[in-house]
């Protein structure tokens, strides 16, 4: 099916027909300074005439010149939230008299529609698609839950600083894996967007919503708006022999002077799209008659992450940071055949002290070779 | 004296070691045999010879007022009992028992320390061989002090 | 696969056996059903209601009825399940991970070295290699352990000795009189173990550090690193590669382990803090 374009009135439609199926929609709205995911009903709900600024330890909004339903790039939630739940029980045990009775986890069926799923976005969830649903061990709740999800992508018209999609071959445009894709055209007297269908479901939803054919003029100002994303680009990292680069630089003195640096806060790993680390924590009752298992969100940067026999194993900054960063860059490759990297830039704006995953793999690849693959003195 | 020539060649100690130099070691030689049980020697006393053990097995160890004494270390065939002999003030830091019959050569400390101050090159050749083995021992002891095997 | 991976079945605790004074060996069995087969090498995550799970080697022969798990306490999981009695239930979820190479090791000789505890997680292939002693040529045992005291196993390891077709030495870290055997670290004995470097496999697991010297003295011996295996540890919380934390370097422990050829760790396992 060809596209289409709608306006600001066929944007509400679809989120309300999306809500009488049953979804839960959720979408950017603007809450306490910053652009959250949490439910939307209206386009009134979304940001519009908002944008952001990001640098490195930096985020804060501001007003735009136009109404732009999408004029901004991606805050410190991630669609991760909602697929890969950051507190999740698995199951739950009664022990009776001469039996345990085991019961699986919550069940929370449930179907979301995400409005305004950006490229490196879809990128992330299909990065996290090969560890929960494609592996030799499949998590069955996250298989239903991206099963059931509606994703409407949008494509940016805008980077941030920390933006680095185009490096990572994930952006700024959307090629795949969404139901409908949108691309803001705002210009002039006109506010509308055009709406491409990526999948059947997709498909069926567009033609229930009252919208034009797409001419020349539209596909041309997308193209304009995706270029003026890509001249945008905040930043770069040069993916070329990355992983060997890593993996063989494990005592690169790089290591040493981010270590000086970082405060192992985590807050990385939290608003990073793609990392997936969990612990587990089992709680009973005082008769201790039931219990339970909760999966929760965890980091590699916590000091027990890698606990065995009275230590942990990765105690200094340096070796968490080193194990965050190669894994990210490069073991994610050798696990999972592609990068664990999709180019949002979210934890270069979100950690505390600016450190900025683009800069240090550069430093690394300047002067390769400075320590070596062996942990000598 | 021959019998004792060939022995000294053929322990895997001297292994490449130039005939002439051999001779040398011979010279300093006198077999031993210790009984199951017997000492090779006891702490403090005078390092006067160093063993090359032909056969059987060595226990060193350390005593403790009040408690048994703690083997630490077992050597056997072709291993070598004995560094002290080298080290001033030549006195021995554990005791050796041998756990069963065991053969061995000794060698004269003196009469091997005057050899090499003699002939560098022996003497060379011998701390060549020597190092090595104090070396291994030292690593293996590290590992031991590690505990393992204890729970952290 | 349609079994949900989080879920543990119920055990049944049908033997607890205690092996030292800190260490207890359970046979356990389902209470549905047949056990499912493993690997010699794999591990089960055996929980303990209420406490948590632990990842525990199987230690007992392949063809045998039910698990057998020997268990030392050294945290509150482990100590919960070490205490567990005849007629206890246990959870359990596996088989995990991947074996020992007795398949690839037949033709050859075979070195099994073990240190301390390291020697659970190598009876089973030890049972296998015996059950089928005719495939493999020289086979030895090494095993290390802190004091005579302290040996695991030790009636079987004499059993093991009384054999013909079997060469077994052992040391421990230190001794009193009483002891007649070994005094002294388990690299020490591969130099005089009889096999021949290029036609042996060695299938080694114990503390890392024993593992990483061991592992120099096989070299300096000659056997080949993609003919060395080692048991890796890490620690372990999902078992199923979903979790993060049993990572080492690029490989996941749970799942790429525990048995490690290793060459293909020889760089990360040099490493500190990887």
């Amino acid at each position: 099916m060809a596209a289409r374009v709608i306006d600001a009135g066929g944007l509400g439609e679809l989120m309300a027909l999306l809500a009488d199926e049953g979804y839960r929609v959720i979408g950017p709205r603007l809450r306490e300074g910053a652009i959250v995911y949490d439910a939307v009903a209206a386009p009134d709900d979304l940001p519009r005439g908002w944008t952001d600024r990001q640098a490195p330890a930096r985020y804060s909004v501001e007003r735009r010149e136009d109404d732009a339903c999408f004029g901004f790039n991606v805050g410190q939630h991630s669609w991760k939230q909602f697929l890969h739940p950051p507190v999740e029980r698995l199951w739950s045990a009664e022990r009776g008299e001469h039996c345990v009775r085991l019961a699986a986890g919550e069940d929370r069926p449930e179907k979301y529609a995400f409005i305004g799923v950006r490229a490196c976005e879809i990128a992330a969830i299909e990065v996290q698609d090969r560890v929960f649903r494609d592996g030799p061990f499949t998590d069955v709740a996250y298989a239903r839950r991206r099963e059931q999800a509606f994703i409407v992508a949008v494509n940016c018209g805008q980077a941030a600083s920390t933006c680095f999609c185009v490096s990572m071959e994930t952006g700024p445009k959307v090629e795949s894996g969404y139901d409908l894709a949108l691309t803001e055209l705002i210009s002039g007297g006109r506010h509308e967007f055009l709406i491409e269908p990526g999948s059947q479901a997709g498909g069926a939803l567009l033609a229930r919503l009252s919208s034009r054919e797409a001419d020349g003029a539209d596909l041309e100002a997308a193209d304009a708006a995706l270029a003026n994303a890509v001249a945008q680009m905040g930043r770069q990292l040069d993916t070329d022999g990355i992983k060997e680069l890593l993996q063989s630089n494990a005592d690169h003195p790089r290591w040493d002077d981010v270590a000086g640096r970082c405060l192992t806060c985590g807050n990385c790993t939290m608003v990073c799209p793609t990392c997936f680390c969990t612990t587990v924590q089992d709680h009973s009752d005082l008769e201790g008659a039931r219990a339970e298992r909760v999966r929760s969100w965890d980091s590699c940067f916590t000091l027990d992450f890698s606990y065995i026999h009275g230590g942990s194993v990765r105690q200094t900054n340096k070796a968490r940071y080193r194990q965050w960063m190669t894994h990210k860059l490069a073991s994610w490759i050798d696990q999972f055949g592609t990068s664990g990297c999709v180019g949002c830039g979210r934890c270069i704006t979100w950690c505390p002290v600016g450190i900025d995953i683009t800069e240090e793999a550069a430093a690394i690849r300047a002067a390769p070779g400075e320590g070596g693959t062996n942990g000598r003195a | 004296m021959e019998g004792l020539e060939r022995i000294v060649k053929e322990h895997p100690f001297f292994a490449g070691f130039a005939p002439a130099h051999a001779d040398l070691v011979a010279g300093c030689a006198r077999n031993h045999r210790f009984d199951a049980g017997s000492y090779l020697f006891h702490e403090g006393e005078a390092a006067n010879e160093f063993f090359l053990i032909r056969h059987g097995r060595v226990a060193l160890e350390i005593v403790q007022p009040g408690k048994p004494p703690i083997v630490f270390e077992t050597l056997g065939p072709g291993e070598i009992v004995g560094a002290s002999w080298l080290v001033p003030p030549y006195r021995w830091m554990f005791d050796a028992r041998a756990m069963e019959m065991t053969r061995a050569i000794g060698i004269d400390a003196a009469c091997l320390r005057g050899k090499c101050d003699a002939d560098h090159d022996l003497g060379y050749e011998m701390m060549q061989r020597f190092l090595p083995v104090m070396v291994k021992r030292l690593h293996a002891t590290r590992l031991q002090i590690l505990d393992v095997y204890g729970k952290r | 696969m349609t079994i949900d991976p989080f879920l543990p079945a119920l055990y049944r605790v049908d033997g607890a056996r205690r092996e030292l004074s800190d260490t207890v060996t359970l046979t356990i069995a389902p209470m549905a059903g047949a056990r499912p087969a493993f690997q010699p090498g794999q591990f089960n995550m055996l929980y303990a209601f209420g406490v948590g799970e632990v990842a525990i080697s199987m230690s007992g022969d392949v063809e045998a009825g039910g698990f057998v798990h020997t268990v030392r306490d050294v945290g509150a999981v482990s100590r919960a399940i070490a205490a567990m009695e005849v007629g206890a239930t246990i959870g359990v979820r596996g088989p995990f991970g991947t074996g020992w190479p007795v398949k690839e090791a037949e033709g050859g000789d075979v070195l099994v070295i073990a240190g301390g505890l390291g020697l659970a997680p190598l009876r089973p292939a030890i049972y296998h290699l015996l059950a089928n002693r005719g495939r493999y040529g020289r086979v030895t045992i090494l095993f290390g352990t802190r004091n005579p005291a302290d040996m695991l196993y030790r009636h079987e390891i004499e059993d093991w000795r009384r054999r013909l077709d079997l060469d077994i030495d052992v040391t421990v870290d230190h001794a009193d009189q009483d002891w007649r055997g070994n005094v002294g670290v388990v690299p020490n004995l591969v130099p005089k173990a009889a096999f021949d470097p290029e036609e042996t496999v060695a299938m080694v697991c114990g503390p890392e550090v024993m593992m990483r010297f061991t592992v120099a003295a096989l070299a300096e011996a000659g056997v080949p690193a993609d003919r060395i295996h080692l048991s890796m540890e890490r620690n372990m919380k999902c078992a199923i590669g979903l979790c993060g934390h049993c990572q080492f370097g690029p490989t996941f422990v749970c799942k790429d382990g525990p048995v490690m050829r290793y060459d293909r760790i020889a760089g990360i396992f040099a490493t500190r803090e990887i």
